[in-house]
């Protein structure tokens, strides 16, 4: 080990409890911006697990809709339009709402219905663990996620309930498709769709484009485009960032997260300053002789900034296992936080420079030092 | 160049501000030459510690002029008068100041850090720098763990080890009994004799008279005697070169 990070890690360790105090304040500050920050992947995730799962090119949908959720409606005819033109493979009208699930017991709850035209194979229930989604084109019959089991009244595969005063039965069953807004989805065949959420025969809430492979998807977008009418046309990904950007920040829920990740990473700033700066205040006398035998600001600085970045290694070491916790303990719950290897390098980042940053106050007080007072003493 | 290490000439020094002004220095002629152990005595704030750090490119003078091996002092800044130090200078202190949490080899392997020279060498020589001091039982004891005299004998290590050609020691045997300060001054004549530094030593102890070569004795802030030692000058030097 280097001799400079021999004395910057004594002078660190040397005072237990400032050592603890500075880790309390890493460790406080990149869990709660990794929490944050989680929190926003996995809302940013979760508002578009519906788009993410559709297995659609393009969506045809209400002028200005602002995410999948949106209720307005558009004329259903322009999907039989769409579906003959050059490049298409398929045009699948979408109907979505909400509506009323009254359980056994008779208690009434909202749900959000997620209608499709099964048999072309738009958007299907995914993570299917029981059950057969085949049987949803048949009858009155519903598949829904065994997390919402409790606020349902079912138990399963088999169980029944009413939508809008018509009997519904459960034929299949999914794992982990979860709604941010704790309605739960409940995925019915498209005319049932209809029926519950009372949307007209000649209406639907979008049309799900597939093109054909060999299609040039620039020539196909404006052409639907043209045929659009009053209905926009948006890709997938760009109606990802849509209603990513509506829930993130039209909501202010993302500004509220990055609020919270800010303070975080002042709080922490300021803890480890506060500390850094009394370390270094303690061992003014032994920087001074340092300055006395000859050694460069830069030399001195280098301890300094040793400290700072030891600081960093350890206190973002405790922060991710504590924050691999947390990530576990969340992740069957409403809202997971999503913790990617992105997000931890970006997080070690901070850190670094956090703890860096942190050292200015230290090293501006290092300067001033006159190398004289080791003689005075 | 010439023979000596530190020349000063016409040096004064004023300290403090407005009303708390010090005249410390007021003219002082002085020159170290290699080889030779110089004493500079004097009452109680007549200026020893003022003119050590001047010569020692610790403070520059106020006026007159201060040479290192050559270089002048009077322009330089903060971290040029820092590059004199580290280059031409040992300091030896009354209080040692070591660092409290670094081994014995580590305190003296850290003047080579900050030259730049890092690694087992680095290590190896301060172990043998140490070797020369009598403290190769010690090499990994901590500063709490060593007595007084060892503890100075480290912090002197450490000014020998990078090689310095002066040597400043302010009271280095103020803090030590009898045979203690005996112990370190024989280092230091050893270092002015054998290896040909220039070594100036501040006291108040006349125990230490019998290892000059030469004694200075300043009063308020003027030298008012320069009068030879009691060794028999000049002497050859030893031949045990310091091994760098
Ligand atoms: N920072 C300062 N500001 C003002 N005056 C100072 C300062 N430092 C020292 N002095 C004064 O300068 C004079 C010389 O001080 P210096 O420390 O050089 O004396 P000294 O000979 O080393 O004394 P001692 O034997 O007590 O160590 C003294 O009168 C002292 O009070
Ligand atoms: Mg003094």
């Amino acid at each position: 080990m280097s001799l400079v990070l021999t004395l910057a890690s004594r002078n660190l360790f040397h005072d237990r409890l400032r050592f603890v105090a500075t880790m309390v304040g890493i460790v406080f500050s990149v869990v709660l911006v990794m929490v944050q920050m989680g929190l926003f992947l996995g809302f940013g995730r979760m508002v578009t697990t519906m788009i993410d799962h559709a297995s659609a090119d393009l969506w045809i949908l209400p002028k200005g809709a602002k995410c999948f959720e949106d209720p307005s409606l558009i004329d259903v005819k322009l999907r039989d339009r769409v579906a003959t033109m050059d490049g298409v493979s398929s045009a699948v009208p979408l109907v979505i709402g909400f509506s009323d699930w009254r359980l056994e017991s008779g208690e009434l709850t909202p749900v959000f219905i997620v209608g499709a035209d099964l048999r072309d194979g738009s958007l299907q229930p995914f993570n299917v663990v029981d059950g057969n989604v085949q049987a949803l084109t048949q009858g009155a019959n519903v598949a829904v996620d065994r997390s919402y089991f409790d606020r349902l009244g079912i138990s399963g595969v088999g169980s029944t309930a009413e939508i809008r005063g018509r009997k519904v039965r459960v034929v299949a069953v999914t794992d982990g498709i979860r709604s941010f807004a704790t309605t739960p989805y409940v995925f019915v065949d498209l005319k049932n769709a209809r029926n519950y959420t009372g949307t007209p025969r000649d209406r639907a809430s979008s049309v799900l484009v597939r093109l054909k492979s060999d299609a040039d998807r620039e020539k196909a977008l404006s052409e639907i485009r043209a045929q659009a009418g009053d209905a926009e046309v948006l890709t997938s990904d760009d109606f990802r960032s849509r209603s990513r950007s509506f829930w993130l920040f039209g909501t202010g829920a993302g500004a509220a997260l990055f609020a919270g990740a800010l303070l975080g990473v002042i709080v922490g700033t300021v803890i480890v300053a506060q500390t850094l700066y009394s370390s270094t205040k303690d061992h003014l006398n032994e920087f001074a002789t340092l300055r006395a035998m000859g050694s460069s600001n830069g030399y001195i600085y280098t301890v300094i900034i040793y400290q700072a970045l030891i600081n960093a290694v350890i206190g973002f070491a405790i922060a991710a296992g504590i924050g691999s916790i947390v990530v576990q303990m969340t992740a069957k719950s409403a809202l997971p936080i999503v913790v990617t290897p992105w997000l931890m390098a970006a997080l070690f980042a901070l850190t670094v420079v956090m703890c860096v940053a942190s050292g200015i106050g230290a090293i501006i007080r290092v300067v001033r030092i006159d190398p004289a007072t080791v003689f005075m003493r | 160049m010439n023979d000596y290490v530190v020349e000063a000439n016409a040096v004064e020094k004023t300290l403090g501000r407005g009303a708390g002004e010090v005249h410390a220095l007021r003219g002082i002629d002085l020159s170290l030459r290699p080889g030779e152990l110089t004493l500079l005595m004097g009452p109680s704030g007549s200026g020893k510690t003022t003119l050590l750090l001047v010569l020692g490119c610790m403070l520059t003078p106020t006026s007159g002029s201060v040479t290192v091996c050559g270089t002048s002092i009077s322009n330089a800044d903060k971290e040029a008068l820092a590059k004199i130090r580290r280059e031409h200078v040992g300091f030896v202190f009354q209080s040692y100041h070591l660092f409290p949490t670094l081994t014995a080899t580590q305190n003296v392997q850290l003047a080579l850090d900050i030259r730049g020279e890092h690694g087992k060498r680095a290590a190896q020589k301060s172990r043998e720098a140490l070797a020369m001091v009598g403290l190769e039982q010690k090499m990994d004891s901590l500063p709490g763990g060593l007595s007084g005299g060892e503890q100075q004998r480290v912090a002197i290590a450490r000014a020998l080890v990078a090689n310095p050609s002066v040597v400043l020691a302010d009271e280095p045997t103020g803090a030590l009994d009898g045979n203690n300060g005996q112990s370190i001054m024989r280092i230091l004549a050893d270092t002015a004799h054998g290896r040909e530094r220039a070594v100036l030593v501040v006291t108040h102890d006349p125990r230490v008279i019998p290892y000059a070569d030469r004694i200075i004795e300043i009063e308020d802030g003027l030298i008012v005697q320069e009068r030879p030692g009691e060794t028999d000058r000049p002497r050859m030097p030893k031949a045990v070169p310091f091994r760098a």
